[in-house]
């Protein structure tokens, strides 16, 4: 697939196409390039790198709830030099650009693995982690506070050497405060995160160990669809990837209709482990059926139809 | 991997248990007793995480091969309402199976819903002349399952916690009765019944361990188990199958 109608150009990514993985859904893609090239890809959001290794929390860590899943993995990951060395070696016999996640506790680890993801080669742009519900510090109170993750943003953009997303946590009062407060350092914004939610067993207990999970899938897609709208209204150019339950191509064209400009699939990942190649396909052709130039050509139609645009 | 299965039949053979026999090229691909397709229970993205389920018997003359699941959730409910002819929706073959090791004679230790995978693995070995004897353990006469299918094999003894059928107690109240020697025991159920299994017989062995499970494949990170080393290691990939003693049960 390579159709001009799907091309889109973000800082640090040359996109063939608007469809990537999202971020802990995916490992660091080995496991998927059995299943397909994956130079099909648009970019490839690798799993949360940390500067030591994590070795996560105990299990259960998923349940399903409906139309989504709860997850409380809690970043279990190899450490940011591990993923350099083997991981993203891996990938670099692939062209497709990487956007590795990049986690931390304290704004210090946030730079050491910025720092170091940011200088390999396939990594073309960071995916700050500061909205992770599942770990007990750093993540989720970095996304939180809007000064603290414009602070931790702006140092991370000092050391790194490639374009830095942020990722913006669903769990806040106001989303437009936190994405006004990082849109002027940061390159640009993914969104949303997970909501922090909980499930119950027979025996009236949660049955996620950690007690909170991570909500995703198709259930928070309304909840991202809004927050992506909502932000577009305040920030007019700011790059966004969106994401949350994007299941099919409608979905896709609902996320670039409140003005994202690219989306990323999470969980269905799991459901059908073939369905970013099979949406970037079926997305093509219906761009096509649709008698679009271009994909972008119906970026933001949500709000420009209220504005009485005409589209 | 992703393979859409033809259900030549599906029947209820124990309370919320079913057993549901699916044909399909990829069938041949299946040789190792123990490993598990992974199942999406319907189109729709209303259940977005597929069903871990073991092969309970492998039939390669005939392309098929059976799974048996116990439905007690919504998901698993919506499977035993399938029909012969309805397709299924199947990753497979998963994970790593159950080494066949050419012994004497050795113990197959089922409970509950870990009794299906020990079906194939008990034809398996006697096709290679290994002797079996299999104690399966339920809590309750309407749960047994299998029962005949596994005397054709072997010795089989049959244990349910309150009485109602077999020896009163759990399987390793059975066990503790038997006098052979055994060169190896498998086993797949309950965490505790395997913990109590690796702890108190003085014979190595093969457990088959069960977890929630994300992707099936190594990716989500979901279903982990702590090693003895003191790592989580995936349990999709590296398992489900241990042997006795590698895990922290």
């Amino acid at each position: 697939m390579n159709s001009e109608r799907l091309k889109i150009s973000l800082p640090g990514l040359d996109l063939k196409n608007p469809v990537m993985p999202a971020s802990g859904c995916f490992s660091f893609g080995e496991e998927f390039s059995n299943l397909y090239d994956l130079t099909q890809l648009g970019a490839i959001m690798i799993k949360a790198a940390t500067h030591e290794p994590r070795i996560g929390n105990p299990t259960p860590r998923v349940a399903e709830t409906s139309s989504g899943m709860l997850n409380a993995i809690g970043l279990q990951n190899p450490g940011v030099d591990h993923i350099i060395r083997h991981e993203l070696k891996y990938l670099e016999s692939y062209d497709v650009p990487v956007i590795a996640n990049v986690a931390g506790t304290a704004i210090e680890d946030y730079k050491i693995v910025a720092d170091k993801i940011s200088k390999a080669g396939n990594v073309k742009a960071l995916e700050l982690n500061i909205s992770c519900p599942n770990v007990k510090e750093g993540g989720i109170q970095f996304g939180t506070d809007p000064d603290t993750a414009r602070r931790l943003t702006s140092e991370v953009k000092e050391v790194s050497e490639v374009p830095v997303y942020v990722k913006l946590s669903p769990n806040v009062t106001d989303i437009t405060a936190m994405a006004k407060s990082v849109a002027d350092v940061a390159d640009g914004l993914t969104m949303i995160n997970t909501l922090v939610g909980m499930r119950l067993g027979r025996d009236g207990r949660p049955v996620i160990s950690n007690i909170t999970g991570g909500l995703s899938g198709p259930a928070i897609k309304p909840v991202s669809l809004n927050m992506i709208y909502q932000v577009r209204q305040h920030l007019p150019d700011i790059p966004i990837i969106g994401m949350g339950g994007v299941a099919d191509v409608d979905d896709i064209l609902d996320y670039i209709s409140v003005g994202a400009d690219a989306v990323a699939v999470g969980t269905m990942n799991f459901t059908n482990p073939y369905i970013c190649p099979e949406l970037i396909q079926e997305l093509d052709e219906r761009v096509e059926e649709m008698g679009l130039n271009h994909l972008h050509d119906i970026k933001g139609r949500a709000y420009k139809t209220l504005q009485g645009s005409g589209f | 991997m992703k393979n859409l299965m033809n259900i030549k039949s599906q029947k209820q053979i124990a309370d919320h248990i079913y057993e549901m026999v699916l044909e399909g090229d990829i069938t041949s691909s299946m040789k190792t007793p123990g490993q598990f397709v992974h199942v999406r229970v319907s189109d729709s993205t209303e259940h977005v995480l597929r069903r871990p389920i073991s092969i309970a018997d492998i039939n390669h003359e005939q392309s098929q091969f059976t799974i048996v699941y116990r439905a007690e959730g919504a998901g698993t409910r919506k499977m035993s309402a399938l029909r012969t002819g309805d397709s299924l929706d199947i990753l497979s073959p998963l994970g790593n199976g159950y080494p066949l090791e050419k012994n004497e004679h050795v113990l197959i230790v089922g409970g509950g819903i870990g009794v299906p995978p020990l079906y194939e693995l008990s034809k398996q070995l006697n096709r290679l002349g290994v002797k079996t004897t299999h104690v399966l353990g339920f809590n309750s006469k309407k749960d047994v399952f299998y029962e005949e299918k596994f005397r054709t094999l072997g010795e089989t003894h049959v244990a349910t916690a309150d009485g109602s059928c077999g020896t009163e107690g759990f399987v390793t109240d059975v066990i503790g009765d038997l006098k052979d020697d055994f060169d190896l025991f498998y086993a797949c159920g309950p965490k505790v019944m395997l913990k109590v299994l690796s702890e108190t017989m003085d014979l190595d062995g093969y457990i088959s361990l069960e977890e929630r499970m994300g992707c099936g494949f190594g990716v989500c990170y979901a279903c982990v188990c702590e090693t003895a080393r003191g790592d989580y290691i995936k349990l999709c990939t590296e398992g489900p199958v241990f042997r006795k003693g590698e895990i922290v049960l």
